[in-house]
């Protein structure tokens, strides 16, 4: 009986070992399987809800939607958004908060998508971009409302 | 029919009756040394390109694909680099040894290329101890690998050295009774003879179940004397980073990389010779009808296509071996050697007597 | 103190495993004493990924504190975020709807199920078989992109808020997750065949890394290593939440008590994960994903804590607030670092090679045994 289960033992072992090297053999064989992604090649459309990078949205007419409520700022754990504000004379003659920088800070932000829910007039979102390495970091320090942008009619 | 033979006879005479024969000898020495310092260099390029795309392709991967068409020129690439990089000498290392190791285990995988015979006539020597000498030889790179652990001063290194110690000086052994298995139906250490005796078929064939065992011994035991998975014992990355060369880069470690090749194919080209008849082509008893004519045409095939032909797809076997099964540990490995290769092969042994004797192959 | 010599008084050897390694899955730092191969001792050195996570927790708000845990055990980033904001939702007494505590399953199992299928990939490495690796990595792949559809990214979700989840699920995620569900189930068998099967994988499994289950418990093991040493502990039965208590499944035990018992319980939990995710995933109610919750988060003064089942193991939030906007102190109890603690019994005694297989079994996230 002791031979009778040492052999089954090492046929065992043996076909273990075969099946192994024939699940192997049929993906050497079998090249429609392979999953390699040629990246700069080949892109990947993202979707929509990937998170690569803040951005504001502006129209054709360069209006942005950002009232400098600073509620962005106040959402971020990490201090990624700096907002400065300025006060525009309205045509009544009234001084009213508005919005002159929008500084982003990429290398600090960790993509949490916090302020992009706190904002409550929908100026920010996030953009699909993801390749964002460059030379410098002082780059990856970004201003987001466009030069000579102003806030669009209507949002308050 | 063009032959390699005449070429290497024609060349013989011609420096021959141009020079004396000291002279001469030295020449063909000269030339003998560039084509096999040549055949290393193609080799160690072909085979790591084969390694990488063989696991990729069984990996659901692509594999190195940019550099040149279709990624052909990848390993000449990373040769360049390796040639270019600084190869860095630990500080407390005992700098001799350790710049002589990687140098010794190349002299050695290049002594082994000496006997084996690419076609027929195309062999650098055929001496009467052929097989001896490819074992006796092969046991001595066991002492390269561990003179770069003991030199690198590296605790890792250390222990894969010392590793690899055990490992090939056992496995030695199942390799020697399985190709001395074989050496009972040739009766002969001569490389050439044992090709001659395999005109009628190859010894895997006419040996039937003893060659089939020592044939499966010696493939086991070769694929853990080259230290290659599943017997990486002495390179184990996940355990000991690189084993034996973790101090070494650069050109250093490029020899102990190449050597590494260059022994899978030592150790594949015997196993083809003596199993598979080397270059000998596919042919079969007379006794069996229009055998001559199927020989006939099987000898159209030239030898050095018939004898490539085997020796990479034991290549590949090896490779396969590697890229499906993990790694055995150290006393697993030594188990399988002493408790179950080395019986087996042994009573292997005597039963190939036996049959040689009673004539009972084909 | 490690010395400089690298030899012990009794003359063996010391060998640093670590920071960097390749089996010690990140900046693990081991001190092994060695005769020869035998493993004499272990002991683990922490520290090399502090990044005082729990202290930087005290500065940032209660929405704000969140994403941090992702970083944590970043396999299982969205376990972590359930966890913190289940420990919110009980302080401030805010009612998940059906609609959101489904989702936060169903993300919560995919979840599991990438981590056990990065782990057997990672397992395969260790042992030195490094086909697997790729195998696993490609229903990975799928997992990952559900979650970018859906979450918006890959590994660092930050998809749960408290009271429900950040958005509604991505109107192609039931078909993509059927499409995985199918894929699976026709490769799951492939992992048999090229490792759990295999001879040299059983040998190298079998018997290894032995620990009991009182060991276990006292060492403070929770998760898969808990139950493959045949002790009841999945949090997701003995104190379920987010709607645990109405999915039929099985908690996995086995009693091997080895390196093998906890490489089945991990490879029977990822079908026990697509189980659950089946039962739910046509059936995810209509209404609101998210309840209604105030801007600013204060939680009231007191100590609250809850406990989730990660991939690794229990994962509690313990949080003392003084009535403020940010937490007095929060403390984390995180699977990984108890485990970890048990590695040196589990060794003494073993070859070195088999120290690396237990530690591949046993799932280490280092940032998780950090913080």
């Amino acid at each position: 009986m002791f031979l009778v289960d040492y052999i089954k033992t090492v046929y065992n072992g043996v076909t273990s070992l075969l099946k192994g090297m024939r699940m192997t053999g049929y993906y050497f064989t079998h090249h429609k399987e392979i999953i390699t992604q040629q990246y700069p090649d080949v892109k990947q459309v993202l979707p929509e809800r990937f998170r690569g990078e803040v951005v504001m949205t502006h129209d054709e007419k360069n209006e942005h939607r950002c009232t400098g409520c600073t509620a962005c700022e106040l959402a971020c754990p990490n201090a990624t958004i700096k907002i400065v504000t300025k006060f525009d004379i309205t045509p009544d003659g009234k001084k009213k908060k508005a919005l002159d920088t929008f500084v982003y800070h990429l290398e600090l932000c960790t993509m949490c998508n916090l302020c992009i829910v706190a904002c409550p007039t929908d100026a920010i979102k996030m953009a699909q971009s993801f390749e964002h390495s460059v030379y410098d970091r002082s780059l990856l320090t970004k201003v987001l409302n466009k030069p000579g942008s102003k806030l669009m009619e209507g949002v308050e | 029919m063009f032959s390699l033979e005449n070429l290497t006879h024609i060349i013989d005479h011609a420096l021959n009756n141009t020079f004396n024969a000291t002279i001469a000898m030295l020449i063909e020495m000269v030339i003998v040394g560039i084509c096999a310092i040549t055949l290393f260099a193609v080799l160690g390029l072909v085979l790591v390109f084969m390694e990488r795309k063989v696991s990729a392709y069984m990996q659901i991967r692509l594999g190195p694909n940019r550099v040149g068409y279709k990624g052909l020129a990848q390993t000449a690439a990373d040769t360049l680099k390796l040639v270019i990089k600084e190869g860095f000498t630990p500080d407390n290392a005992d700098k001799f040894l350790f710049n002589l190791a990687p140098f010794l285990v190349m002299i050695i995988a290049m002594m082994l290329l000496a006997p084996i015979a690419f076609t027929k006539g195309l062999q650098m020597w055929d001496l009467n101890i052929g097989v001896l000498y490819l074992s006796a030889v092969s046991s001595v790179s066991v002492i390269g690998i561990l003179m770069a652990g003991w030199a690198s001063n590296n605790k890792y290194s250390l222990i894969g050295a010392m590793r690899s110690g055990a490992q090939i000086v056992s496995y030695e052994l199942s390799a020697g009774l399985a190709v001395l298995t074989m050496i009972v139906f040739t009766g002969s250490l001569q490389i050439s003879t044992i090709i001659a005796s395999q005109q009628d078929g190859w010894w895997i064939f006419k040996g039937h179940i003893p060659a089939i065992i020592s044939f499966v011994i010696f493939i086991i035991a070769v694929t853990a004397e080259t230290n290659r998975a599943p017997f990486d014992m002495a390179e184990a990355e996940s355990e000991l980073t690189a084993g034996f060369h973790t101090e070494y880069s650069g050109m250093r470690f490029a020899l102990f990389f190449l050597a590494e090749y260059v022994n899978i194919f030592i150790v594949c080209a015997i196993a083809a010779t003596i199993y598979f008849g080397g270059w000998m082509p596919f042919h079969i008893s007379h006794s069996i009808p229009f055998a001559d004519l199927f020989n006939k045409g099987m000898d159209f095939i030239p030898g050095v296509l018939w004898f490539t032909g085997k020796t990479f797809a034991l290549i590949f076997l090896i490779m396969w071996f590697r890229w499906t099964f993990p790694r055995l540990r150290i006393d697993q490995l030594l188990n399988l050697e002493w408790k179950y290769l080395l019986p087996i092969g042994m009573f292997n042994l005597l039963l190939a007597t036996a049959i040689a004797i009673l004539g009972w192959y084909f | 103190m490690i010395e400089e010599v690298g030899t012990s008084p009794e003359g063996d050897l010391i060998i640093n495993v670590g920071p960097q390694h390749p089996s010690t899955h990140g900046v693990l730092h081991l001190v092994i004493t060695l005769n020869g191969e035998t493993v004499k001792n272990c002991e683990p050195h922490l520290g090399y990924i502090h990044r005082s996570i729990e202290k930087m927790c005290e500065s940032l708000s209660y929405r704000q504190f969140i994403y941090v845990t992702s970083r944590m055990d970043y396999l299982s980033s969205h376990i972590n975020n359930q966890g913190c904001s289940l420990t919110v939702e009980k302080a401030l007494q805010i009612e998940v709807p059906e609609r959101g505590k489904v989702i936060r399953v169903l993300m919560a199992e995919l979840t599991r199920m990438a981590s056990h299928l990065l782990w057997w990939g990672a397992l395969g490495m260790d042992v030195g078989a490094f086909t697997p690796f790729f195998h696993a990595f490609r229903e990975r792949e799928v997992i990952n992109d559900i979650m970018e559809e859906t979450c918006g990214a890959r590994l660092t979700m930050n998809y749960i808020v408290p009271g429900g989840v950040m958005y509604d699920i991505h109107p192609n995620f039931q078909q993509k997750v059927k499409d995985f569900i199918t894929l699976f189930k026709s490769k799951i068998d492939e992992y048999d065949t090229l490792v759990t099967g295999n001879i040299i994988f059983q040998q190298r499994m079998k018997g290894v890394g032995y620990i009991s289950g009182e060991d276990a418990l006292s060492y403070g093991c929770t998760g898969p290593v808990l139950r493959a040493s045949g002790v009841k502990c999945d949090i997701r039965k003995i104190a379920p939440y987010d709607g645990y208590e109405k999915v039929q499944f099985e908690e996995i035990i086995e009693t091997g008590c080895d390196s093998y018992a906890r490489y089945l319980v991990r490879m029977k939990e990822l079908k026990q994960s697509l189980s659950i995710i089946e039962q739910l995933l046509d059936n995810i109610p209509e209404g609101e994903f998210q309840a209604k919750t105030k801007a600013v988060l204060k939680l009231p003064k007191g100590e609250f804590y809850s406990r989730v089942e990660t991939a690794r193991g229990e994962f509690g939030v313990y949080i003392i607030s003084e009535g403020g906007l940010t937490p007095y102190r929060i403390k984390f109890r995180s699977p990984g670092f108890s485990n970890l603690s048990a590695l040196h019994h589990m060794t003494k005694g073993s070859k070195l090679g088999d120290l690396v297989a237990t530690m591949g079994t046993l799932d280490l996230v280092i940032p998780d045994i950090d913080r």
